[in-house]
């Protein structure tokens, strides 16, 4: 195979250009010769900066993902959204009574649902956003906290919405909701902060600020990296 | 509320009640102007006017109509509509003009101020669907 | 045991439970059981008059495409809303072969809904399959010396076509309270509007309509109201009061379901109410407590 034959064309911003095929579509771009400064982090799929919104050849499709995750293909029309504009109410988690479905108060669009779920197809985690809505209009601030668990709140949903819902920021106003209130009790979190305010770690803490920077580098290397 | 029924044809605008038409699926001339819609309108007392003048000012196809208070005062409760002698559907041609002024961006409400009572759902989405665009 | 597939919707869900838990228990003791769908969304709440408005009718149609592909005919609801929108949207999409097919197209995430479910409201499932002659047979606890006014709202009976009884002059309300031994006290505004979502955008209207609907409740003597909707049940109990000098004729409500309930010896569901129905409850010897 030759080397040409291994490139494919994209067009960015409607733009062409020739690329390696198999890159994600954040390398395509900077391979095209764009410097990501916005709309670009942690590059492995969970800060959720880089939405993008695309289309393929001969779809009328438009699809939305990451950027970092997503892999360019032949004939893909791309646009990168630099950031998602998009209000978030502001609340105080313990003066909000949980019982008053204080999402339907702070967020009173998600009544706006029409329960179309491009929310749900735009999702780059392959979340059931608009069955959280759905959830968060009826007060199952559970269920919403539960389904909304892995948002890495890159606001494609958002983008999308007919209903001109902000359902990132209605999951994770549930999720706080449901930590502070609703979830059981953790013992061993419990235990830990006793711990803590005992004063049991306080020797370990006082012994890595005597430290110098190379053998904290030295530490940070040697550490235990769960898999 | 009578000054607004002026029947100069300056302001007649047939291709405005077709639309109208169009939208609700009712002939607004149909309507005979007999008032039993308004008669039995459990909300013609907020209303600035009453539901046979928004058939007529549809009639005459003024489009002031999209500026009357009296559609956001109907809560498509179909009390005229089953009592119209003439069979049309008032509840339908309120929502069409409520629609023709959401889809210009005119809305009523901001969602927003709801006031920070629990309303339940039916309220908040109704209000939703009906006044906001 | 009869099964059928059940639709909750919003208000149910969450507020309005009560009226859920006695409809639970009622169904129960009737031998029947309400086996709720394993997903669904909201029904949009308020039907769409328009013509051209297909996208209002997506929420409908995913819920009918649903209870459809799980291999269902019928769907049972208990608010008065929800069953007008769904059996009303049932019919926007099946009556014209154009608008079926283009929301199918946009739903492309669901099976195709080829029509044909058939929305059923709790009071018809009574009247017309369970029977009042079995309902009356059931009775444990009857209503005796309970004067009870109907009201109906809008959407029950509203339109004609879709409605569950005649418009002008329902009486499903009457048979089924006649039948649990209460005495029907029908009243004038019995089938006129509450205000509705009109509670949000302008209180001051429910509160006007509440205050007109429980006074004439309140000139024929009955105890309490029944309603059908959890939006009607909220503005009469919630509004009712707010209403300038309403205070001293206050009439409470309950969901027919939870009269079903009491009468049948079954959890009535009484919660906390803005109006408590216990005391007009209890002259008539018929205590219940409201559980924590």
């Amino acid at each position: 195979m030759s080397a040409e034959q291994d490139m494919i064309r994209i067009y960015i911003m409607g733009k062409a250009y020739e690329v390696p095929g198999g890159l994600t579509i954040m390398k395509a771009m900077e391979y095209a010769g764009y410097r990501l400064v916005r709309g670009v982090g942690c590059r492995g799929g969970f800060c959720g900066a880089c939405a993008t919104v695309f289309r393929r050849a001969g779809d009328y499709k438009l699809y939305a993902d990451l950027a970092c995750q997503a892999t360019a293909e032949d004939e893909m029309y791309i646009a990168q959204i630099p950031s998602v504009p998009a209000e978030r109410a502001s609340w105080v988690l313990t003066e909000l009574a949980p019982e008053d479905n204080p999402i339907l108060a702070l967020y009173p669009e998600v009544a706006r649902c029409v329960a179309c779920n491009t929310c749900t197809r735009a999702c780059p985690q392959e979340l059931e956003v608009m069955d959280y809505i759905q959830a968060a209009l009826r007060g199952d601030i559970p269920q919403v906290a539960e389904l909304s668990f892995d948002c890495v709140q890159c606001g494609l949903c958002a983008m999308r919405c007919p209903a001109e819902i902000v359902h990132y920021h209605v999951g994770q106003l549930a999720r706080r909701i449901y930590g502070a209130y609703r979830a059981p009790e953790a013992g061993h979190l419990a235990a830990r902060v006793q711990e803590t305010a005992r004063g049991d770690f306080d020797q370990e803490l006082d012994k890595l600020e005597q430290m110098s920077k190379d053998e904290l580098v030295e530490l940070y290397r040697k550490r235990d990296v769960e898999s | 509320m009578a000054e607004q029924l002026r029947l100069a044809k300056a302001v007649l605008s047939v291709q405005f009640a077709r639309r109208v038409e169009e939208l609700s699926g009712q002939s607004p001339y149909r309507c005979y102007q007999c008032g039993k819609c308004g008669a039995g309108c459990p909300f013609a007392d907020s209303m600035d006017l009453l539901p046979n003048q928004v058939l007529r000012l549809v009639q005459l196809g003024d489009e002031k109509v999209l500026e009357a208070g009296a559609p956001w005062s109907c809560a498509s409760c179909l009390a005229c509509e089953v009592r119209c002698p003439r069979g049309v559907d008032i509840a339908k041609v309120m929502e069409a003009v409520r629609l023709l002024a959401l889809r210009k961006g005119r809305s009523p409400v901001a969602l927003g101020k709801v006031p920070g009572e629990r309303l339940p759902q039916i309220a908040v989405v109704g209000i939703s669907r009906k006044m906001t665009p | 045991m009869n099964s059928i597939l059940y639709y909750p919707g919003c208000g149910v869900a969450d507020q309005a439970r009560s009226m859920e838990t006695a409809a639970r228990g009622a169904l129960g003791a009737l031998g029947w059981e309400m086996e709720e769908m394993e997903r669904w969304n909201c029904c949009g709440t308020v039907y769409s008059l328009a013509t051209d408005d297909l996208m209002r009718h997506v929420g409908p149609a995913r819920i009918l495409a649903r209870v459809q592909d799980a291999g269902h005919e019928h769907l049972l609801t208990l608010c008065s809303m929800c069953y007008s929108t769904l059996k009303r949207s049932e019919r926007f999409l099946t009556e014209e072969r154009d608008r079926l097919d283009r929301v199918n197209a946009f739903l492309d995430d669901e099976p195709d809904y080829t029509g044909g479910v058939r929305v059923v409201h709790l009071l018809e499932l009574v009247r017309d399959e369970i029977g009042y002659e079995a309902v009356e047979e059931a009775v444990q606890r009857p209503l005796s010396g309970l004067k009870v006014s109907p009201y109906y709202g809008c959407t029950l009976t509203r339109p004609r076509a879709v409605g569950v009884d005649d418009p002008e002059r329902p009486r499903v309300l009457e048979d089924l309270l006649l039948a649990l031994g209460a005495e029907p006290v029908s009243s004038p505004q019995g089938v006129e509007c509450c205000g509705a979502y009109l509670t949000a955008s302008a209180p001051e209207v429910a509160r006007r309509r509440a205050g007109a609907i429980a006074r004439a409740a309140a000139r024929g003597g009955a105890d309490l109201m029944v309603t059908s909707c959890p939006l009607c049940q909220y503005n009469l109990d919630t509004r009712q009061g707010e209403a300038p000098g309403a205070s001293a004729h206050a009439v409470p409500s309950l969901y027919f379901t939870q009269l079903l309930a009491l009468a049948l010896g079954a959890d009535p569901a009484v919660d906390e109410q803005v109006i408590d129905p216990r005391p007009v409850l209890a002259a008539r010897g018929l205590a219940v407590e409201v559980k924590a």
